[in-house]
C-alpha cells in the first residue's frame, strides 16, 4: 500500500488541500451520484423515423452495411441473403441471446447455427446489439453468459441485429440504459461501442479496412421489434 | 528508453537531411489536417464540446485524490486489482510479477504510450518474457527495434516500401516471391501472423483512454480491433494507466469522446471504444481471468498545483503535432523520446527534467496551431514560454543567447537610451542595405542568411513612424 500513500498524499499536498476535507468529498459524490449531462449535439434529436434514417446513414458513412427488416423473424432469411451475395461458407457463429434463439434459424435450409464463443476458423459471427446511436452510427453489444464478447472480433464478417426501438440519438442515452439495466454504477464485464468494421491507416496514412477486427460490419435492423 | 532529447538540434539535422523521412512526413502535413477540419466544420456543437471537455477535466484534476479512491472500490468490487506505481520502475516491476505469477512467457500489446514512457518491452525482454505489439503500427517499429515517431500513428515516419523490406526480413517463413506491393498485402500478412499470437499469450497488456470513476472501467478506444483480442482472449488482463486518465461519469467520458476521434483522426467516432470492468463474471463464455490495474505517476502529481497542471488534461489525440510545422519538419524520432510535437515539448521537460529536454520548448516557432487546435485548450505555447524561462533561470541555455538576452533587457529597460540607439542604428542599417533593401550576408546572422536574405528596416523606427501617424491623424481630426 506505500505506493497508494504516497502518491495520494503527493497530490494532496500539490493540491493544497487535507484527506478529510468534506466540502471536496461531498463535490465529489454529488457528481458520481448526479451524473450532469453536458453539450448533447442536436443532431441525433430526432422523431423516431428519423432518428433510425440517420442512424443507418452514419452507419454506412462508415463503411458498414445496412440491411431493414420489417420483422425479427425475417433475419435469418437476411442473415443468408447477406452469406450467399458475399460467397461466404452457410455457417454461422453466435451465443445463446434469447432474442436471436427466438428467430426461426431452421426456416433457412442448410444453414448451421454454432453456438458459443467465436474459434479462431469461424468466418461470420452474429450478435444483437442492446442499442444503437443515431449520431455515430455505433452499435451497443455488452458481454454476459448469452453474449460471448470474442463473437464480435474474431470472424471475418460481423453481422448484428438491432431493434430500431432501441436506437437512440446520442451516446448518452443509450449508455443510460446500460445504466437501467445493471444499476447505477454497475457494469458488464465488456461494454462495445462498434463504428464501423475494423480499419487501421498506419501505412502511409491509407485508410485499409480489415486489421485485426472484422473486415465488414452489417447491420439488420428490425422496425417492428 | 534512451533520452536523445539533449541532441535534439543534432537529431533535426539528421532528420531534415533523410529523403525517406521527408517523404513519409508528408502524408502527416495531407492526412490529418483536412479530415479533422472536416469531422469539426460537420458539429456545430464542437466549440462548447472543447469548453465542457476541459471543465471535466479540471474538476477531476482539481479532485484527482477522491476520484482515484472512489475508482479504486469500484475496481476491487468488481473483482479487479488495483497497483499503485510512483516510479516507472514501480510499473515494471509489479507488471513483472503479474506476469510471473500467470507462468507467462508471451505478452500481447494494445498500443500504450504509457508502457513506452515506462520502457516496458526492453525491460521483459531482459526478464525473458515475449511482448508482441499487436496495432499494426506499433507492430512494424518492434520489428525494426524502434520507438513511435507519434503518439496516435507510430510508424507514420516510414514508407510503404521501408514496410515491405521488413516483412521481407521477418517473416521468413513465407515465400519469398509473394506480392507485397500494395498495403492491403501487408496489412493482410501482419494480420495473419498475429493472430496466432493472440492465442499464445498468456497475458494481454493495453493501456486506457479513460478510467471511469463512477463504474470502476478502463476504456480503450481504438480501430483496430487488436487491443480488444488482446484484452479478451489471455487469461490475465493488465491495464496500465497514468493518473490523470481518471473521469468522473459515463456522460464525462462521453463528452470527451465526441472531441478525441474528431481531433485525431478526424472520425465522429473511433471504430472500438470498449468499457473493461473486472474479470469475466460467472457463466461468462469468454474473458480475462484476472484484471489488474496498474496506475502510475511518474511524475505526474508534482505537476499539479504549477504552471504545468494544465498539461494534465491531455487525451493524447496527437492533433497538436499533427498541426505543428517543426513536427512535420523534423518528425518525431528527433525530439528524444517517448512524446514528441508541442504537448512532449512541455511534457518531456516535465517528466524528464529541463536539463536533458530544455531544447524541446525551444522547437517552436510560437504559432499557436498547436492550441488553436487542442481539444482539451491547453495554453501549450504558454507553457513552452515557462519552461524557456526556468531554463533561462537556470542558467541552463548557451552563454552567447543568455549575452545577447541580457543586453537586449538591459536597453529595453532604458527606453529613452534605447530610442536614441535605435534611432542611429536603423537609418544606418537601412542605408547598408541598399537599393535592394535587404541583407545578403550579416555577421552574427549567418544561420538566417544563409538560406534567405535579411530584410534591412525602413527608414525610421517604429516609434517614430508611430508618432508621426499620430500627428497626421491630429491634423485630419482638425
Amino acid at each position: 500500500m506505500s505506493g497508494r500513500s504516497v502518491i495520494l498524499a503527493r497530490i494532496r499536498t500539490a493540491l493544497k488541500v487535507a484527506p478529510d476535507d468534506a466540502a471536496r468529498a461531498s463535490a465529489v459524490a454529488g457528481r458520481l451520484a448526479a451524473s450532469p449531462l453536458g453539450v448533447i449535439p442536436a443532431r441525433g434529436q430526432l422523431p423516431q423515423k428519423e432518428r433510425v434514417e440517420l442512424f443507418c446513414r452514419m452507419a454506412e458513412k462508415v463503411s458498414a452495411t445496412v440491411k431493414r427488416v420489417r420483422k425479427a423473424e425475417s433475419v435469418p432469411k437476411a442473415v443468408a441473403a447477406y452469406l450467399r451475395a458475399r460467397n461466404l461458407p452457410a455457417s454461422v457463429r453466435m451465443g445463446a441471446d434469447g432474442r436471436l434463439k427466438a428467430m426461426p434459424w431452421t426456416s433457412v435450409r442448410s444453414l448451421e447455427v454454432k453456438n458459443g464463443p467465436a474459434e479462431p476458423e469461424d468466418m461470420v459471427g452474429v450478435s444483437h446489439a442492446v442499442a444503437g446511436v443515431a449520431e455515430t452510427g455505433t452499435i451497443v453489444l455488452h458481454s454476459g453468459a448469452d453474449n460471448p464478447t470474442t463473437v464480435n472480433f474474431l470472424p471475418e464478417h460481423h453481422i448484428v441485429v438491432v431493434d430500431a426501438k432501441d436506437i437512440t440519438g446520442d451516446l448518452e442515452t443509450a449508455l443510460s440504459g446500460i445504466r437501467q439495466a445493471f444499476g447505477k454504477g454497475e457494469m458488464p464485464r465488456t461494454l462495445n461501442l462498434i463504428t464501423g468494421p475494423s480499419r487501421s491507416g498506419d501505412i502511409e496514412q491509407k485508410l485499409l479496412l480489415g486489421a485485426h477486427g472484422p473486415r465488414a460490419l452489417h447491420l439488420i435492423v428490425v422496425d417492428g421489434g | 528508453m534512451q533520452i536523445t532529447s539533449p541532441a535534439f538540434k543534432e537529431n533535426a539535422r539528421q532528420a531534415l537531411a533523410d529523403p525517406q523521412l521527408q517523404k513519409a512526413m508528408l502524408h502527416v502535413r495531407s492526412g490529418f489536417i483536412d479530415k479533422r477540419q472536416h469531422a469539426v466544420d460537420a458539429l456545430p456543437e464542437f466549440e462548447a464540446l472543447r469548453e465542457s471537455a476541459r471543465a471535466i477535466k479540471d474538476h477531476t484534476l482539481a479532485h484527482l485524490d477522491i476520484y482515484l479512491e472512489a475508482y479504486e472500490e469500484k475496481v476491487r468490487a468488481a473483482g479487479g486489482h488495483v497497483h499503485w506505481a510512483e516510479t516507472a520502475a514501480d510499473a515494471r516491476r509489479i507488471i513483472l510479477d503479474i506476469c510471473r505469477a500467470a507462468g507467462a512467457r508471451t505478452v500481447t500489446k494494445g498500443k500504450s504510450m504509457i508502457t513506452e514512457e515506462i520502457g516496458l518491452n526492453e525491460f521483459l525482454e531482459k526478464e525473458g518474457i515475449r511482448p508482441v505489439e499487436t496495432d499494426l503500427g506499433e507492430y512494424i517499429i518492434q520489428l525494426r527495434g524502434e520507438h513511435p515517431s507519434h503518439i496516435i500513428a507510430p510508424a507514420v515516419h516510414l514508407t510503404k516500401d521501408q514496410v515491405e523490406a521488413d516483412f521481407r526480413r521477418v517473416h521468413d517463413h513465407l515465400p519469398p516471391a509473394r506480392d507485397l506491393s500494395e498495403p492491403e498485402s501487408l496489412l493482410g500478412e501482419a494480420r495473419r501472423v498475429l493472430r496466432s499470437q493472440y492465442f499464445q499469450a498468456d497475458v494481454g497488456i493495453t493501456g486506457a483512454n479513460f478510467l471511469v470513476a463512477e463504474t470502476g472501467s478502463s476504456v480503450i478506444v481504438t480501430n483496430e480491433g487488436n487491443g480488444d483480442l488482446t484484452q479478451i482472449l489471455p487469461k490475465v488482463h493488465v491495464v496500465v494507466a497514468s493518473i490523470e486518465k481518471i473521469v468522473p461519469t459515463l456522460e464525462d467520458m462521453s463528452q470527451i469522446l465526441r472531441v478525441l476521434a474528431r481531433s485525431a483522426t478526424g472520425q465522429d467516432m473511433s471504430v472500438y471504444t470498449t468499457l473493461s470492468t473486472g474479470p469475466r463474471r460467472p457463466g461468462d463464455p469468454d474473458g480475462p481471468e484476472e484484471y489488474h490495474v496498474v496506475l502510475l505517476d511518474n511524475g505526474r502529481s508534482a505537476m499539479l498545483g504549477t504552471e504545468f497542471q494544465d498539461m494534465l488534461r491531455c487525451i493524447r489525440c496527437g492533433a497538436c503535432m499533427n498541426h505543428c510545422p517543426v513536427y512535420h519538419a523534423v518528425g518525431g524520432h528527433a525530439y528524444g523520446w517517448v512524446y514528441p510535437g508541442p504537448m512532449g515539448a512541455v511534457l518531456t521537460p516535465s517528466l524528464m527534467g529541463v536539463d536533458k529536454a530544455g531544447h524541446l520548448p525551444n522547437a517552436s516557432t510560437f504559432c499557436g496551431r498547436c492550441e488553436a487546435v487542442c481539444p482539451m485548450k491547453i495554453p501549450l505555447p504558454k507553457m513552452m514560454r515557462h519552461w524557456r524561462e526556468r531554463e533561462f533561470s537556470r542558467g541552463l541555455n548557451p552563454a552567447v543567447q543568455r549575452y545577447g538576452l541580457g543586453a537586449w533587457a538591459f536597453f529595453a529597460r532604458r527606453p529613452r537610451l534605447y530610442r536614441v540607439l535605435t534611432s542611429l542604428a536603423v537609418p544606418a542599417l537601412a542605408l547598408l542595405g541598399g537599393r535592394r533593401g535587404r541583407f545578403r550576408h550579416l555577421p552574427l546572422a549567418r544561420g538566417w542568411t544563409k538560406h534567405r536574405d535579411f530584410p534591412a528596416p525602413e527608414r525610421r523606427t517604429f516609434m517614430q513612424q508611430w508618432r508621426e501617424r499620430e500627428v497626421w491623424k491630429q491634423e485630419a481630426r482638425v
